[in-house]
């Protein structure tokens, strides 16, 4: 499924006077496949956008009510906002948006806060009930095997945590859990917002391997939210830069990186690898790599063999 | 003299999981900035609610500048050991700034005007006073963190430990709490306890220790542990991600110290890359 956005705009309450206008003409395309990554100071849209993802935030012509905005006297009226994910057209009233929210699957920040059930089995398992069909609720037997499956891919023991109550889980396993209480109805888009905050270097890792092994298996395409530049440019395949409600980039981050100045006008972060790139320029010696430690160590390795 | 001394504590949640923390031994000395380190599940909050009676010791005894706290010294002891938790929304009890880091002081029954004193005092030694008057839920994590912290000098201890009172933050919020307590303790005289689990925070202390299952199992210099890190991941402890570079570059033969700067590291590869050898 590819997102294709044209002239997103959204703000907050609208016409009263506390409207905060929080998109402002966005047009963005997700190609199925990839690993994106979306950064942005807090308050600079990247949230409002991921939320229309799956239609937390309805576009206003898909609501009832809706009319057109009339043009000014002598100008063009302002462009539709378009979104297509996939083949749902989240513009239009007439989309069923309880498929679209099995395909477009939602991990907060800080998912744990959200397990609520008895056990890890009905956290997991509660999702799936709930995008079934009418009339077409899934058999204990599916139901059992998905909710293993989706704990398995995690990384969790299905017979070891099934009866526990998700409150008894650590730290780490309570977000593995809320995961697969995502994943668990197979979303083709997985979008996560902030998936490693607040865990330790470790934890960090192990979600990150997680998303990969995601990414690969169960969903096609994954979007995350960070403010870890370093995960950004270790992971993503492209990311988007918001600032003030604007798309400013979307660029692989080999190249975004390359534009410390302006990140940093924007109040972001470049990576550690691209900091280091920049100290070594700065004594003379130039090195170029895609801001991977992998690549920035041998970058550094070959220059070095070079001049042996 | 020792701000805080456990001598052989013990204390456990109740569970057959056993201790939290197992026949421990551990001092801060006055005006000392030490980091705990450990990963998730190590010990290090139980160890962090020990030191001002949040929790009590099982066995063995707590320390607060020689007195052992029990019950009737444990109000003492909470003014002169203030701690710092980890998520800014659950401690915030007002809605204005002021109101937020007076409430302390009122606790205690201070007198009005020294309690506006303490005010200013504390939301000037955090950088945020022009924002006295402002709500506290508009207010950057960053910023809610340092009005907590504000809340706790408001009763001037003499000890602030941070429970990963930075680990929900952004790193421009996780930047600026950190150079506010460097300050505490080099301009304040404030000890300070960190409990972290980035390595590159410790790097601040004088002193750090590992933790784990309950046992402190490392201690020196936050550079001798950083240099020990093969030690550290049987710990579950990571390096940052500079502390790997650092180390692959090593591995590989080229000459770079042991390092979490940016500038010292990049100092040793440009010698590597640039001598004539």
């Amino acid at each position: 499924m590819r997102i294709v956005a044209e002239h997103l705009t959204h703000t907050y309450n609208a016409g009263s006077p506390f409207a905060v206008k929080a998109l402002d003409d966005v047009s963005l395309t997700i190609e199925e496949g990839e690993f994106f990554g979306v950064i942005g100071h807090t308050g600079s849209g990247k949230s409002t956008f991921v939320q229309h993802l799956n239609a937390l935030i309805r576009l206003p012509s898909s609501l009832k009510h809706y009319k057109k905005p009339k043009a000014k006297k002598g100008q063009l009226p302002p462009p539709e906002p378009i979104l297509k994910v996939g083949d749902f057209d989240l513009s239009s009233r007439k989309t069923d948006f309880r498929a679209l929210r099995k395909n477009v699957g939602m991990v907060f920040q800080y998912p744990e806060y959200q397990l609520f059930a008895e056990t890890v089995y009905e956290d997991v398992a509660f999702g799936l009930k709930n995008f079934a069909e009418k009339g077409h609720a899934p058999t204990k037997e599916e139901t059992d095997a998905a909710v293993k499956e989706a704990l398995e891919i995690v990384g969790l023991d299905f017979q070891a945590v099934k009866d526990m109550s998700p409150f008894d889980l650590s730290g780490g396993q309570k977000r593995r859990a809320a995961i697969a209480g995502v994943i668990v109805t197979r979303p083709e888009i997985l979008v996560l917002d902030e998936p490693a905050a607040g865990l330790d270097p470790l934890g960090k890792r192990e979600i990150m391997e997680l998303l990969h092994t995601i990414h690969g298996k169960w969903c096609k395409t994954v979007v995350i939210v960070s403010h870890d530049m370093d995960e950004i440019a270790e992971n993503c395949t492209r990311v988007a830069v918001f600032s003030e409600g604007r798309l400013v980039y979307a660029l692989p981050p080999k190249e975004l990186f390359q534009k410390a100045e302006e990140l940093k006008s924007l109040g972001l972060d470049i990576p550690l690898t691209a900091k280091l790139v920049l100290a070594l320029k700065a004594r003379g010696v130039e090195l170029s790599c895609d801001f991977t430690t992998e690549g920035l160590l041998s970058a550094i390795l070959e220059r070095k063999e070079g001049k042996a | 003299m020792n701000a805080i001394e456990c001598k052989d504590v013990c204390f456990s949640y109740g569970e057959e999981g056993g201790f939290a923390i197992s026949h421990l031994n551990f001092s801060v000395e006055e005006g000392e900035f030490v980091a705990i380190l450990g990963h998730n599940g190590s010990g290090k909050s139980t160890l962090a609610r020990l030191f001002n009676g949040l929790l009590e010791a099982d066995a063995g005894e707590v320390d607060i500048f020689g007195v052992k706290l029990d019950e009737k010294t444990l109000y003492e002891a909470r003014k002169r050991v203030g701690l710092v938790f980890q998520n800014p929304d659950n401690q915030t009890v007002a809605s204005i700034v002021e109101d937020d880091v007076a409430f302390g002081a009122e606790n205690v029954g201070l007198p009005r005007e020294e309690i506006g004193q303490r005010i200013r005092f504390a939301l000037s030694a955090v950088g945020m006073e022009e924002y006295r008057s402002s709500l506290v839920s508009r207010l950057s994590g960053g910023q809610k963190q340092r009005v907590a912290i504000a809340g706790v000098l408001a009763l001037k201890p003499s000890v602030i430990v941070l429970d990963e009172s930075t680990a929900m933050l952004d790193p421009r919020g996780r930047r600026e709490i950190m150079q506010v307590v460097e300050k505490l303790n080099k301009e304040e005289h404030i000890t300070v306890v960190l409990i972290t689990h980035f390595l590159e925070e410790a790097m601040m202390a004088s002193r750090a220790v590992v933790m784990n299952r309950g046992e402190i199992v490392m201690h020196g210099t936050p550079k001798e542990i950083f240099s020990r890190h093969e030690e550290l991941l049987t710990y579950n402890l990571a390096l940052p991600r500079i502390g790997e570079i650092c180390k692959k570059l090593q591995a590989a033969g080229l000459g770079v110290r042991d390092t979490l700067d940016i500038e010292e590291l990049a100092e040793d590869i440009a010698g590597e890359l640039t001598c004539a050898s």
